[in-house]
C-alpha cells in the first residue's frame, strides 16, 4: 500500500464484513513523541480470544476467495518497518479495536495520503455505517461525524454525489488547517 | 471555512433535481474492495465514477463496493449490472477507463469489450 489512508480503507473493510454499524477512525499525529497512531474501532461481530492471537498472521483468514488473509499483515509489516507495531484488542458481539503506531518520523513511514478520498469512500458505499473521524495534530483536532450530516440533510441520502463531495472538500479543508498544508 | 449548514443549501438543490429514481430499477456498478483491489487502485476508481456521475448529472445509477471479485492480478475489478442484461466485470480499471465506460456503457448502453474479463482471457 502506498500510503496510511489506503491502509485505513482496508482495515475499514474488515469492520464492514463483520457489520459494524458505527467506524470510528482515530489519527493521532504526535511528533513530540515522535509517534503516529491510527485505531479504527468498530462495533462489529468481534472476535474471540483465539481468533485474535492470529489475527496477524498471514495464513489466517475466513476469506474463501483466497488461502491468505493480507490487510492486517500488511498493517502489521508497515508498523514494525518504522519502529512500531499493531495490537488488535476484540471481544465477539461487541467489536474490535486496530491500533497502529508508527514512528512518525521513521523514513520507512508512509505518508498518510488522502484520508478525503478515504473517507468519502467509505461513506459512498456504506451509506447505513457511520463514521466518526477525528483526527488530532500539534495544532489542533478535526472531527467529521456523519450522523451531524445526516441531521442536516434530513431524507436526502447520503451516497448523493453532491453530498459524497461536500464531504471530501470539508476534510480536506479542515486537515489543511491543523496539518498546515504539509504533506505528512 | 466550509461548514456544516451549507448542507442545508446543497439539500434543496439535490431534491429539486432527484426525481423518478425510486420508481425504476437503475444501473450498479460494483467496485472490488479487497486488499488487493484497494493497493492496486480501486479507491481512485470509485471516486472517478462518483465525480462522473455528478459532472453529467447521471440519476438512477448506484455505486457501491463488494470485499473481493476474485482475481487478485486482474484488480482493480469492477462490475456493471444494467436492468435486464447480463453483468459486465471490468479488470484491472483506471480512472480514464471508467470515463469511457461511462460514456458508452452507463449512458449508451454499449459495453466497452476491450475492457472487460472476457478480452483478457483470450
Ligand atoms: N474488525 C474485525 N471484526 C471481526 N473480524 C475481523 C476484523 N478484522 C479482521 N477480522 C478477522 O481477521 C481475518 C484476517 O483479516 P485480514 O484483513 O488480515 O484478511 P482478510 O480480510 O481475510 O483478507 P484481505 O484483507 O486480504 O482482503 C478476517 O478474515 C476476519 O476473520
Ligand atoms: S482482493 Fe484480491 S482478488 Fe479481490
Ligand atoms: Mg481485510
Amino acid at each position: 500500500m502506498e500510503d496510511l489512508s489506503l491502509y485505513i480503507l482496508d482495515i475499514a473493510q474488515n469492520s464492514i464484513s463483520a457489520s459494524a454499524t458505527v467506524i470510528e477512525i482515530f489519527v493521532i499525529e504526535d511528533e513530540e513523541k515522535d509517534k503516529l497512531v491510527l485505531t479504527i474501532r468498530d462495533n462489529g461481530k468481534g472476535m474471540d480470544p483465539k481468533t485474535v492471537e492470529r489475527v496477524t498472521d498471514p495464513f489466517y483468514t475466513t476469506r474463501t476467495t483466497r488461502k491468505v488473509g493480507l490487510g492486517l499483515s500488511l498493517l502489521d509489516a508497515a508498523a514494525k518497518a518504522c519502529g512500531g507495531s499493531v495490537v488488535v484488542d476484540s471481544q465477539l458481539g461487541v467489536g474490535t479495536e486496530v491500533r497502529a503506531e508508527f514512528g512518525y518520523r521513521s523514513i520507512d513511514r508512509p505518508p498518510l495520503g488522502k484520508m478525503d478520498d478515504t473517507i468519502a469512500t467509505l461513506v459512498a458505499c456504506n451509506p447505513m455505517v457511520d463514521f466518526v473521524y477525528t483526527h488530532n495534530t500539534s495544532r489542533g483536532t478535526f472531527k467529521f461525524d456523519t450522523r451531524d450530516v445526516r441531521q442536516k440533510i434530513e431524507d436526502l441520502p447520503i451516497e448523493h454525489p453532491d453530498i459524497i463531495n461536500w464531504i471530501g472538500c470539508y476534510i480536506r479543508e479542515g486537515l489543511n488547517v491543523i496539518c498546515g498544508g504539509g504533506n505528512t | 471555512m466550509k461548514s456544516l449548514n451549507e448542507l442545508e443549501e446543497i439539500r434543496k438543490r439535490a431534491l429539486e433535481s432527484v426525481n423518478l429514481r425510486k420508481d425504476r430499477e437503475g444501473t450498479r456498478v460494483v467496485v472490488g474492495m479487497g486488499t488487493c483491489g484497494i493497493a492496486a487502485g480501486a479507491r481512485p476508481v470509485l471516486l472517478a465514477f462518483l465525480e462522473e456521475i455528478k459532472k453529467r448529472n447521471i440519476q438512477d445509477v448506484t455505486v457501491t463496493q463488494t470485499g473481493c471479485i476474485g482475481v487478485c492480478r486482474l484488480e482493480p475489478m469492477v462490475e456493471v449490472y444494467r436492468p435486464g442484461e447480463e453483468k459486465v466485470t471490468y479488470i484491472k480499471m483506471t480512472p480514464d477507463k471508467v470515463k469511457r465506460i461511462i460514456a458508452e456503457h452507463i449512458v449508451n448502453g454499449r459495453s466497452v469489450t476491450e475492457y472487460t474479463i472476457g478480452a483478457e482471457e483470450k
